[in-house]
């Protein structure tokens, strides 16, 4: 950070999250804070999800199997252990990692669509073996005991704390896909890529360079996992482990352009916008999943690259700030 | 003792199951066989095909065995329109690119159906008897639908191997830019294709039907089996899907006498996992 004008793709991300993590703190308005917080655990989840999809091009169709594992970890510790969130938080993150380090061990050796379809298949097969495993409560799930809260001076503040824990996350997400996406380890992610032989003989230790990668994309959406968990007091197989998230996940991540900083939080942004929109709209309310589909499917078939690839390759200028 | 009698009672029901199973199995590995596109809009036509049977016997009172007819000429022709309207501008893409496209077509489908149907479950009251074979009973419906599940395998062999339009597609599946030099007309035959996968996911969604209830979500576990079985089977090899389809049905029988049936998918999907590391062929295929 010596010359900060090498780091002018930081200040839009940077500038975006923090508009968004004050204008709650500004109004003071406890819904906005709710949809603050919704809109920010979707841009900590796309940012992450972009590390494998967007730099390696590593399609993981099931990554919120990370959210839900780690989230699993960290709430158990917290609620059956009695530990702070805080080492909660951390041992949700730890777990998340730890899994995806020994899994990416075994599923990353497998390129395209199979490698997909292996992460679909580790999705299923963890919500399945957590419906079955006693001591995180089978199919009735963890149920935080509200006493918990009392450590934090009751729910509400256990709330405002998870708010500004939710932010950090956010901003620790943001940093580590830019640091990502500015470094040389990132650039032998983007060589494998466009063509993951060719880096290898270029140098590139593929197949170390993609499990970190796994490794960096999984901590976060593990952390949120125990945050989200924590915040809503209980956590059950079906609701840790929701496909559709993941694809959810996806599609905001091609809205805003893949392979950007900046392009998983503005499609994050914009789907939930969306999203919410829709959904309380009397127009479209009945309709909100198809109208969402056609939308994704012009995305697909005309802008593949998304709003902020868009952007670049139109307005060369912007370059230097949209990363 | 216990243990083998529930075995006896469940298992010919799981295999009875395996070869519906297969069928739907067979369209998701038909596609990927074609066009290296893993159809994720499988799950909702199956799930249409479970309507179509809904609506044309229990309002039009059309038997449901007839009623397979319209059922698989409408799963054909929505495959064509779904191929020309999502997969024809991605085929090429990479793989996230064909993913997303149909899976935007599967949002569709579920939004207008939940929309126009809810997510209540719907029933097909229809009976076609039942027998005792030893200990066990044997339902009509499912035995007249293995019966048409093996009928439908050999008519797509046949079809594949023996007609101009099925010895186009397998020469497309081979070499696109090669069956394009002989006068082959690929895109025609790719939309044909894929209509044939949409044709039997709808044709297996028409048959479960008559098994259980379903809503327009139902088709969604479906296809997770379809994927299971069509990497089971080798992706792309349509009568493995069928063989694999029989192996996931004897399980499902096999499983719910050793232990609870809710392990059921984790030995599922984690066999699935397996398969795809060690095996990604399939269990019949040849090494590449």
């Amino acid at each position: 950070m010596r010359n900060w004008r090498n780091h002018s793709g930081l200040i839009l991300p940077i500038l975006t999250v923090a508009g968004l993590v004050l204008w709650p703190v500004i109004t003071n308005n406890l819904s906005n804070r709710e949809i603050v917080f919704t809109i920010l655990k979707a841009i900590a989840l796309a940012s992450s999800l972009n590390i494998l999809l967007g730099y390696t091009g590593y399609v993981s169709f099931g990554h919120i199997v990370f959210y839900g594992f780690g989230g699993y970890v960290g709430l158990y510790v917290v609620n059956d252990q009695g530990w702070s969130i805080w080492l909660g938080v951390l041992t949700g993150g730890i777990a998340a990692g730890a899994f995806a380090f020994l899994l990416g061990k075994a599923i990353l050796r497998l390129r395209g669509a199979f490698f997909a379809l292996a992460t679909i298949g580790v999705n299923e097969a963890m919500e399945a073996f957590i419906n079955n495993f006693d001591l995180f409560g089978g199919s009735i799930g963890i149920t935080l005991n509200f006493s918990v809260y009392k450590t934090y001076g009751g729910a509400a503040q256990a709330l405002n704390l998870t708010f500004y824990i939710m932010a950090a996350l956010t901003f620790a997400a943001v940093l580590i896909s830019y640091i990502v996406r500015t470094s040389k380890f990132g650039l032998g992610l983007r060589a494998i890529r466009e063509d993951e032989d060719a880096a290898e003989i270029m140098g590139v230790i593929a197949p170390d360079a993609k499990n970190w990668a796994y490794v960096l994309s999984a901590i976060i959406p593990g952390m949120v996992g125990v945050l989200f968990f924590f915040k809503n007091g209980n956590v059950e197989p079906h609701v840790a482990f929701p496909l559709h998230s993941s694809i959810e996940l996806l599609v905001m991540v091609m809205l805003g352009g893949q392979g950007t900083v900046f392009g998983p939080i503005l499609g994050a942004i914009a789907y939930q916008g969306m999203r919410g929109y829709l959904l309380t709209s009397s127009f479209f309310k009945d309709i909100q999943l198809s109208v969402s589909g056609v939308l994704l499917l012009i995305i697909v078939l005309f802008i593949p690259e998304g709003a902020v690839g868009f952007l670049r390759r139109r307005f060369p200028p912007l370059r230097r700030i949209l990363i | 003792m216990q243990q083998l009698s529930l075995l006896l009672a469940s298992l010919p029901d799981g295999i009875l199951l395996g070869f519906v199973y297969g069928v739907a199995a067979m369209g998701l590995t038909l596609i990927w066989g074609v066009m290296n596109v893993i159809n994720l809009s499988h799950g909702p036509i199956i799930a249409l095909g479970m309507f179509g049977t809904f609506f044309l016997f229990i309002r039009l009172g059309i038997n449901p065995y007839l009623a397979l007819i319209p059922i698989a000429i409408f799963g054909l022709l929505l495959g064509i329109v779904i191929y020309f309207a999502a997969v024809h501008r991605v085929i090429n893409a990479p793989h996230l690119s064909s993913l997303l496209a149909t899976f935007s077509v599967s949002m569709i489908i579920i939004g207008l159906g939940t929309a126009a149907l809810t997510t209540s479950p719907y029933n097909v009251d229809f009976n076609m008897g039942s027998f005792r074979l030893g200990s066990t009973t044997i339902l009509g419906t499912r035995l007249i639908a293995a019966v048409i599940a093996i009928l439908i395998a050999g008519g797509l062999y046949i079809f594949l191997y023996r007609t101009r339009p099925g010895k186009y597609i397998r020469a497309v599946a081979n070499n696109r830019d090669a069956a394009e030099l002989m006068g082959i007309p690929s895109t025609r035959i790719l939309a044909l294709s894929f209509g044939l996968g949409t044709m039997l996911a709808a044709v297996s969604g028409a048959m479960i039907a008559t098994f259980f209830p379903f809503n327009i979500l139902s088709g969604g576990s479906y296809e997770l089996k379809s994927f299971v079985i069509g990497v089971l089977g080798g992706l792309g090899n349509p009568i493995g899907a069928l063989a694999a389809g029989l192996i996931l049905g004897v399980l499902e029988g096999i499983i719910p006498a050793f232990m609870e049936s809710s392990w059921v998918p984790v030995i599922e999907f984690g066999l699935f996992v397996i398969i795809l590391l060690f095996r990604p062929q399939g269990l019949f295929g040849s090494k590449r």
